[in-house]
């Protein structure tokens, strides 16, 4: 369990970064956290030439208020996020989802950016970063950057918008101030990646669902948003027995995995529970 | 009065050390050595065809590439059988390195000796080995039909076929009124200590001397096999034990391959060799434990008594069988518990697959056997609609029927035979605790709140202290420090603390003049190992009896010294004084001087022990004919038989009724491992074990999939309960002595692990109300039960149909639960019958 032989380049800057990439392709892999690519290098799974470490970039890091929304930078760590007031003021969904990753050495090397663009579908920060209706900024070579919706970023299993060459550098989340959050996560011990997990946050006037947003994690190949159950979540009471109703059909025409902690059954069926207790939670009754 | 050290629950001596990162381990040893890394197998059974290594060669920093051509002699055949057994006809080993066939993933066919284990990695990376690829037998089913088999000439792929039985087990089964069949499963799981193995070996090519290091549970073991692989005498091979993270059985298996070949490739190459195990490595190379499917028959009377069991089980014993049948002896004897049927019988087939191979992991055995016996006496009081403490209560052996002869013969060959054991004494106190006769109304107020709860039993016995024996050494050295020397070794257990709490209390000296040492063939070559949760019963008594020993000595040099009988003397606190005069006195370190007459003054203690220091007779020698010099003490436990503990454990469990989660609410511990040396040093053994055997019960298991490949072997996937989700044990103690040794002290190492998935499938069971036959048990496979349980695929309770009757009286059973039988009248089952609590019925091989 040891990495073959690769060389390692750090670049100050975002520009320098993608100069690397741009110099070495295919065979250059982009350490952001770590948490998933060292042990996929120490299985020999993958085996770059060139690792291209973001760590040494300030740029990349940290959060800041910009109007209407809230800019997070890509290597800013899973610990820095769940720290932040800006985040739990503006997108406390996505703190919620974060404060249930791992443990906190994970949590203080692990990066919101990386674990995006890593895309597992296990993973806890795409289906709140879809259910946020998040922009990500995408730099590209030359430097120039685009800006790919997150209903348009996850596009397959480990595979989002971000292409060969390219990096994410923020991660742009409009503000959700006052709305409630829940990320509901079902696992069987307490540091295992979800077996499924649902992000959910209620905007909520008077006792009743103004507007609602819905994520799903490990539901399929990427995260999932549920449009169908938000969009019957809206003007329901929050109420047990009214969210119930709106979410029954959450599961339908996903396709999860079968794996050693429960087949695609069984996720279906624990989906829609955590639906309705992550709405409900988020909806504070 | 010197404190009282024995009995007492202080700290532990290592702790110090171990958690501030004092600890030695092996990789922590030899940073000049070189590194060795092996091609392991990818297929589970295939010819090996070609071994290219030419793309390895010039990897620089390769110091060597070894495949089986390249092993001399000894080094190149199989690996040894270490425990032959008449019934094991088909015993098979490996080689060190693979020779033509490889039988699982893992198993090694190259090594690479380099610079470093990057290099030596690298290099593996370029070898290409080619493989022909045979068919693979996985999952006990497939070995047991045998169409395909592992080795070519073990027909049936049965490596033993064993049968004990007591008593005419046909016609108690034909009397008894009742009778019922369950067939039942428990899963791989393993040891997966913290650290893994590991070998480091150099060569002194002045003295022709071997040293090594391993991570081990039997240094002694180690070094004689591989003085025995290498042609080396056995004054040439020193084996060293360092501080070991964990071992709980995976270390007792010797020698391993890399035991063998790193310490024949330091002699070869000239240079120290070192390899350390890594996580993968340890997942597929190592071993495995707990698969096996059972098949228990019993016929009981109508208040429970169980008249006559039959037992078939088939074990899983992985690729080879280096370690016998210990494992499934264990299951097949240790099956019994506290119970004593009225005839017993037990067949059992252990079975080659083409997986890793399988030796002892904590409990060895005893956790499927214990799952066996539990769920029948689960099923017995369901059946007749008992309470199912009294149902066991009534098969107890009683206090007053010890010692209790099973008329079996245990793992070690000898009876198995119970020593002492209070049994109904372990039962009230565990219902005390638990709140056995109150659990209804927790059940009520639970439901009332639409939380669905159940409550769980489970007992055993484990034969704990195996023989043939350990040894103990003490030396005292003039400055008062007292050396002690045990041969089995240590991985984290506390024997530094209780092993020096025997010594303190028996010499009657400072806990911490005490220094231990285990696991150094230098410092005790005559020892076994580390294993059987035996070394308190082993070393422990063994190292009393040295200490006796030396007390007698220092007595009977201090009454010269003092001029008076030793009878008048006691020690206290390192000192030799006279009883009623303690002004009068001598410390032990004055002692050793007086023992050790020299010629030679260095220090002050040595001038005072030379020829013309004080008064001598000068007609005696300066060390008399039947003495030796030197304040020490050497002797040798070696019990006739095992000493057998014994513990009840229940445990509260709450299933959620929409997710199937599981949780443990309350796990309670009734322990009686006889005399304690240190009950908190008990205590947290019965902590370890019942994490452990929590893992085993809800999340542990080794998911191979058809080709042999282990999906999970990673800690990843691999789940491991986590302190979240280990509930707080509740435990107390019952403090039966037992009669065979000088301590009254019986092993308590394994106990934790043995009944929890008995006890965790009982209460799961419980809150459900249908049977749970199959461990571990995951949150999706109780919903899954649930769910065929709806459909009336599975049945349900007696006791669950009765509930639901009591709480409902004018509704009847749902007809989808497929129990016809009013629960007022006991269902039984002919003979040649349906299965009552059965899974699906397995065909036995012929």
């Amino acid at each position: 369990m040891i990495p073959a032989s690769f060389d390692y380049v750090a670049p100050t800057t975002v520009d320098e970064a993608l100069a690397a990439l741009a110099e070495h392709g295919d065979d250059a892999k982009v350490l952001a956290g770590g948490q998933s690519l060292l042990p996929i290098l120490r299985m020999r799974l993958n085996a770059p030439g060139v690792v291209v470490d973001l760590g040494r970039i300030p740029d990349l890091q940290g959060v800041c208020d910009d109007g209407d929304h809230i800019v997070i930078g890509a290597m800013t760590t899973y610990a820095a996020v769940l720290a932040d007031d800006l985040v739990s003021t503006h997108a406390s969904l996505l703190s919620k989802a974060v404060a249930t990753v791992a443990d906190p050495q994970i949590r203080h090397r692990g990066t919101l950016g990386g674990a995006l663009v890593h895309a597992d579908p296990a993973g806890d920060v795409g289906a709140p970063v879809l259910a946020l209706g998040a922009e990500l900024v995408v730099a590209g070579p030359g430097g120039q950057t685009r800006t790919v919706t997150a209903d348009d970023f996850f596009e397959d299993l480990f595979t989002t918008a971000v292409g060969e060459g390219e990096l994410l550098t923020q991660i742009r989340i409009p503000k959700h101030t006052g709305w409630g959050a829940h990320y509901e996560k079902f696992v069987r011990v307490s540091h295992q990646w979800s077996i499924v997990a649902v992000a959910a946050t209620v905007r909520s006037e008077g006792g009743t669902i103004a507007e609602a947003r819905v994520g799903l994690t490990n539901m399929g190949s990427t995260p999932l948003r549920a449009v169908s159950v938000e969009n019957a979540l809206v003007g329901q009471p929050a109420t047990d027995e009214a969210i119930r109703a709106a979410v029954a059909s959450v599961a339908d025409g996903t396709n999860p995995p079968s794996d050693l902690n429960g087949d695609s059954d069984y996720r279906r069926h624990l989906a829609t529970v955590l639906t309705r207790r992550a709405v409900l939670a988020a909806a504070g009754a | 009065m010197t404190t009282q050290m024995f009995g007492a629950p202080i700290r532990r001596k290592e702790d110090p050390r171990l958690v501030t990162g004092g600890g030695r381990y092996l990789d922590d040893l030899g940073n000049d050595a070189l590194a060795a890394a092996f091609v392991r197998s990818p297929h589970a059974h295939a010819r090996v065809v070609d071994i290219d290594a030419s793309g390895a060669v010039d990897v620089e920093g390769v110091v060597a590439i070894y495949t089986h051509e390249d092993l001399p002699g000894a080094v190149g055949e199989p690996l040894p059988l270490l425990i032959p057994h008449p019934t094991l006809t088909h015993g098979r080993t490996g080689y060190a390195l693979a020779k033509d066939e490889v039988n699982h993933v893992g198993e090694p066919v190259v090594m690479v000796v380099a610079t470093d284990r990057y290099v030596a990695e690298d290099a593996c990376q370029r070898i290409r080995v080619t493989y022909e690829q045979l068919p693979v037998v996985v999952g006990i089913e497939k070995a047991r039909d045998g169409e395909a088999l592992v080795h070519d000439d073990v027909p049936g792929n049965v490596a033993a076929h064993m049968t004990q039985e007591v008593g005419d087990v046909e016609a108690a089964m034909a009397r008894a009124p009742h009778h019922l069949t369950l067939d039942l499963d428990i899963e791989r799981s393993a040891c997966t200590p913290m650290e893994g193995k590991g070998v480091y070996a150099r060569w002194d090519a002045e003295r022709d001397e071997l040293r090594m290091y391993s991570s081990t549970q039997t240094s002694t073991g180690v070094r004689a096999a591989v003085a025995a692989k290498l042609g080396l005498p056995l004054q040439k091979v020193e084996c060293i034990a360092p501080d070991v993270g964990g071992g709980f059985g995976v270390k007792i298996m010797h020698p391993w391959p890399e035991e063998v070949l790193v310490p024949w490739a330091a002699r070869l190459i000239g240079q120290p060799v070192k390899w350390v195990e890594d996580r993968r490595e340890h997942f597929i190379s190592s071993a495995h434990e707990r698969g096996q499917l059972q098949r228990v028959t019993v016929g009981f009377d109508d208040d429970g008594r169980v008249l006559a069991l039959d037992v078939k089980f088939w074990h899983d014993n992985g690729a080879y069988t280096p370690y016998g049948i210990i494992v499934p002896i264990i299951t097949s004897t240790q099956l019994l518990g506290p119970y004593k049927p009225g005839a017993y019988r037990c067949e059992f087939w252990s079975l080659y697959t083409n997986t890793v191979l399988v030796t002892p992991y904590r409990g060895a055995g005893r956790p499927q056997g214990c799952f066996a016996m539990e769920r029948t006496m689960d099923s017995i009081a369901d059946t007749l609609g008992l309470d199912r403490a009294e149902v066991r209560a009534r098969n107890f052996i009683l206090p007053e029927e010890m010692p209790y002869d099973h008329g079996l013969l245990f793992q070690d060959g000898r009876p198995l035979k119970y020593d002492s054991g209070d049994f109904p004494a372990s039962l009230a106190k565990l219902k005390a605790l638990v709140g056995w006769d109150d659990f209804a109304a927790y059940r009520a107020a639970a439901e009332a709140e639409g939380r669905k709860v159940g409550l769980g039993i489970g007992c055993y016995v484990e034969g704990t202290g195996v023989g043939p024996y350990e040894g103990g050494h003490i030396q005292i050295e003039t400055s008062g420090r007292v050396n002690v020397s045990t041969g089995l070794t240590s991985q984290g257990q506390g024997h530094e603390t209780v092993f020096a709490q025997i010594v303190a209390e028996e010499l009657g000296v400072r806990l911490e003049d005490v220094h231990v040492t285990t696991g150094d063939t230098r410092r005790m070559p005559y020892a076994v190992g580390t294993f059987a949760s035996r070394a308190a019963v082993m070393s422990g008594n063994a190292i009393a009896l040295a200490a006796r020993n030396v007390r007698a000595k220092a007595l009977r040099i201090a009454a010269d010294a003092l001029e008076v009988s030793p009878d008048d003397l006691e020690i206290v606190d390192g000192t030799v004084r006279v009883k009623g005069a303690p002004t009068t006195s001598i410390s032990l370190g004055t002692v050793s001087v007086l023992s050790n007459p020299l010629r030679y003054a260095f220090d002050e203690a040595a001038r005072a022990a030379t020829q013309f220091a004080g008064t001598f007779d000068p007609d005696k020698p300066p060390v008399a004919d039947d003495d030796e010099p030197g304040l020490e003490g050497k002797d040798f436990y070696s019990p006739t038989q095992a000493t057998f503990a014994n513990g009840m454990h229940a445990a509260i469990v709450e299933t959620d009724p929409v997710t199937a989660e599981i949780r443990i609410l309350r796990y309670c511990v009734i322990h009686d491992c006889g005399t304690m040396i240190n009950p908190m040093i008990v205590e947290g053994q019965v902590h370890g074990g019942v994490a452990q055997g929590v893992g085993g019960a809800l999340y542990e298991r080794m998911a191979y999939d058809e080709s042999g490949q282990l999906l999970n072997a990673s800690f990843m996937d691999f789940l491991m309960p986590y302190a979240s989700e280990v509930p707080t044990v509740e435990a107390d103690h019952l403090e039966t002595p037992s009669p065979l040794n000088p301590l009254g002290i019986k092993g308590a190492g394994e106990a934790g692990c043995i009944p929890v998935s008995a006890v965790i499938a009982s209460a799961i069971e419980d809150a459900e109300g249908f049977p749970i036959t199959r461990m571990p048990i995951s949150p999706s496979e109780l919903w899954d039960l649930r769910r065929r349980h709806a459909g009336g695929e599975v049945p349900s309770l007696h006791r669950a149909l009765h509930r639901a009757l009591h709480r409902a009286p004018h509704r009847a059973p749902h007809p989808g639960l497929g129990r016809p039988t009013s629960p007022a009248t006991p269902a039984t089952t002919p003979r040649d019958g349906s299965t009552t609590t059965a899974a699906v019925t397995k065909e036995t091989p012929a």
